[in-house]
């Protein structure tokens, strides 16, 4: 834990927290699966989970998505905390989860649908949001039709059309190929610029971690625990395009790598 | 918790059993014996060995049955899933029968091969096989291809082809269509001794419904049904032990 | 199958196979095996008389009242099973040992039950085709994608509303997997009650044909019900591949 102190004092942390987990523990039976999180995601920001498989990245976000109940601890979004799923979160599954029987825009609009949202209002709203991740012509396709990357842009729209403050984001982008990853990438930096939203991204990419976050938060196995958080601050502000030859971004890129690699079996 | 399943399958047959015994005591119908009267005439019928004389007088249409279905099932399978001319030319037959009530061929059977034994292992054939003959050649045909292309890639025969790669790949689908087929085999013996003649447990069970002794009459629904049950099991061990690597799933006609 | 590089049809053999009938047929081999020819012609003549139709409607009766019971009462039984793990564990065993057993035992016990009419036919019927409906309802809710599952928890449906409106649709395709075989065994199923139980429907028409020995008239009927049971099992495979697009992508 002194290593987040270190980094707290090199790089000033926003005040402003939109979620944060407290001593979390999750176990299943005697396998410990999380041990003592402490976090903290600022409003407004992209935060990480990175790290490799068997680190409870997915588990701590379904735990703050409400989906799975923390065996001891607390998780807060604005101050309050979460019993189950609510309004103020959204989700972004890694293999979309759309409803195959339905339509695009059924789909888009499922989430103000269950919130009993009147169908012509719903259906506006998800229009718009279909028109916005550029899916515009494929309201009435059925998700069989659609490519890979098109259907996590259902997926995506559908988390963006109930408008929650807190987008949860659990590998979204590991179930298309490397160039569909690339645009969505940077058009995930456009959304997090444009949306005043806190993001929450689970990934096991380093280069897509240090690419798109702000603060990245990486956990180890065995026990699970918070290892380092790493705030990239010196190519935030440039082009899309330039991030991948900034030498920071290189660095960082190549410390994590290095901080892993004796973890990944 | 480790003995959860068990005791669940425990409390289940309890549960079943009982409903029977009550309703047997109720009584819901005159000719609804109780669970323990049942049991008991199962009990006498072993001991005085009349079920083990029925079971021999039952098992011979059946086993032989089974086990040209089996055979024949298979083999002809195999040839239709490999040849192109046969798939075209068998499979339809074999498609017709399965979705089809053979049990009205019954009559004609009897007519033309008699009340014996003959008819019987008929009855139990046509049940059996269609099922068993339809799984086994899809399976041989779906063989995935790209096993195929590493048996020949590393100089396979066809003779290997066919006994280390298809076959093999095709067994989770060859004995369910067996599951299947046996099972339809045992509905067809039964269907044959109700029928045509009765002989051996379909003799007990219409034998004791004309004299109203109910719970003979149960008891022996009950053994052919645990007969079955066992025979299954029975089948499903094997392939435990031949194949090891097969994965169980209901596969169903 | 490829001939001369035109492609056949797939059940096109069918009509080899009827060519080998009628020339077995007329070449009187076999008494039991009158020429195709001659049993359509008996055919055309029975098919709109009295006798044969009030069989065809006793028959289908039988099979709609019977299909109707196991769909209502199998579908609901097994998604209930998919969803309780305590029901799963106490049902499964005797679904699975129902699913093999030889039904036909069972049916003396319907007669001497519910007596030797029409009732002990239907229940013959749904209980050749019920195991294999709860079966598949069952399987098909416990397939359901997780994240499907909890997607609709995410966004916060109620139970009902994720029941109505995720589940079953997510299952659809199993149960009417299981349907289709369910009804195929009702077909047979209505077939061996009419035979043991009541000389009724089509069992009577065929009981009649053979102890008469009319041949033609034998074969004449069997070919309409073959033929209404392979139409039945492709309709229902045809209603199983439009719901087959999504089964694949969940």
């Amino acid at each position: 834990m002194s290593q987040i102190e270190a980094f707290k004092h090199a790089q000033p942390v926003p005040d402003d927290i939109a979620v944060s987990t407290r001593n979390i523990c999750k176990t299943y039976g005697t396998v410990e699966a999380l041990k003592d999180m402490t976090l903290e995601f600022p409003r407004g920001q992209l935060t990480s989970l990175l790290g490799p498989s068997g680190c409870g990245k997915t588990t701590l976000l379904k735990i703050i998505a409400g989906l799975l109940p923390p065996t001891s601890g607390e998780v807060t979004v604005n101050g309050k905390p979460v019993t189950g799923p609510g309004p103020d979160r959204a989700f972004v599954f890694q293999d979309f989860a759309l409803l195959p029987w339905a339509t695009v825009l059924r789909n888009v609009a499922f989430g103000l649908e269950l919130r009993g949202v009147a169908r012509s209002e719903r259906e506006d709203i998800a229009a718009r949001y279909i028109r916005e991740v550029g899916l515009s012509g494929f309201e009435q396709a059925y998700p069989h039709e659609l490519s890979g990357g098109m259907r996590q842009r259902v997926g995506l729209a559908r988390a963006l059309s109930v408008d929650a403050q807190v987008l949860l984001m659990d590998e979204p982008f590991s179930a298309v190929d490397e160039q569909t990853r690339r645009k969505f990438q940077e058009d995930l930096l456009a959304l997090v610029q444009n949306e005043n939203k806190t993001f929450i991204f689970v990934t096991h990419s380093i280069e897509e971690a240090v690419y798109v976050s702000d603060q990245i938060a990486i956990l180890l196995p065995r026990p699970s625990r918070v290892s380092e958080i790493i705030r990239p601050t010196g190519f935030r502000q440039k082009s899309a395009d330039s991030i991948r030859r900034d030498p920071e971004y290189l660095d960082i890129v190549d410390d994590i790598w290095a901080s892993l690699r004796s973890y990944v079996e | 918790m480790v003995y959860r399943p068990l005791f669940l399958k425990l409390l289940s047959a309890l549960i079943l059993f009982g409903a029977w015994e009550i309703a047997g005591r109720i009584p819901v119908s005159y000719a609804f014996p109780t669970f323990l009267d049942s049991a008991a005439a199962l009990w006498r019928m072993t001991i005085d060995g009349s079920l083990f004389v029925a079971y021999a007088e039952t098992l011979k249409p059946l086993v032989t049955g089974v086990a040209i279905s089996t055979v024949l099932g298979i083999g002809l399978g195999i040839w239709i899933g490999l040849s192109r001319v046969f798939d075209w030319l068998f499979s339809p037959i074999f498609v017709v029968m399965q979705s089809a009530p053979l049990a009205a061929l019954i009559p004609l059977l009897v007519m033309a091969y008699g009340i014996g034994l003959t008819s019987k292992v008929f009855v139990v054939c046509i049940m059996a096989m269609p099922v068993i003959v339809l799984n086994t050649a899809g399976a041989v045909r779906h063989t995935p291809e790209n096993i195929k292309a590493m048996c020949s890639s590393f100089m396979g025969t066809r003779i290997d082809m066919l006994f280390k790669i298809i076959i093999p790949a095709a067994s989770p689908l060859i004995f369910s269509g067996l599951r299947l087929g046996i099972s339809a085999g045992f509905i067809g013996a039964i269907l044959s001794e109700l029928k045509i003649t009765p002989t051996g447990v379909g003799d007990i069970i219409t034998f004791s419904r004309s004299i109203a002794d109910y719970p003979s009459m149960y008891a022996a629904i009950f053994s052919i049904i645990v007969l079955a049950v066992l025979f299954l099991n029975l089948l499903e061990r094997t392939e435990k032990h031949l194949f090891k690597g097969n994965d169980r799933g209901y596969v169903s006609d | 199958m490829k001939l001369f590089g035109i492609t056949l049809p797939a059940m096109s053999s069918l009509i080899l196979w009827g060519l080998l009938w009628e020339v077995v047929g007329q070449a009187e081999l076999t008494f039991f095996v009158p020429p195709l020819s001659e049993v359509v012609r008996t055919l055309i003549t029975i098919i709109g008389t009295p006798s044969f139709l009030s069989a065809l409607g006793e028959t289908a009766y039988a099979f709609g009242m019977g299909v109707f019971f196991s769909i209502l009462i199998g579908v609901p039984t097994g998604i209930l099973m998919g969803r309780s793990r305590l029901l799963d564990e106490l049902l499964l065993p005797w679904v699975n040992v129902f699913l093999s057993a030889p039904l036909t035992a069972l049916v003396p016990v319907l007669m001497v039950l519910f007596g030797f009419g029409m009732k002990s036919i239907i229940i013959t019927t749904a209980l050749f085709a019920i195991w294999i409906i709860i079966l598949n309802a069952r399987t098909g809710v416990r397939q359901i994608n997780r994240s499907l599952v909890e997607m609709a928890r995410s966004f916060g449906a109620s139970p009902v509303e994720a029941f109505f409106k995720v589940y079953l649709w997510a299952a659809l395709p199993e149960i009417l997997g299981g349907v289709r075989i369910g009804i195929i065994r009702a077909v047979k199923g209505v077939i061996i009650g009419q035979l043991l139980i009541s000389i009724a429907g089509f069992g009577a028409l065929f009981e009649l044909y053979s102890t008469n020995f009319m041949m033609a008239h034998f074969w004449a009927v069997l070919l309409v019900l073959f033929a209404l049971a392979f139409s039945i099992s492709e309709f229902l495979a045809y209603l199983e591949r439009k719901v087959a697009y999504y089964a694949a992508v969940r």
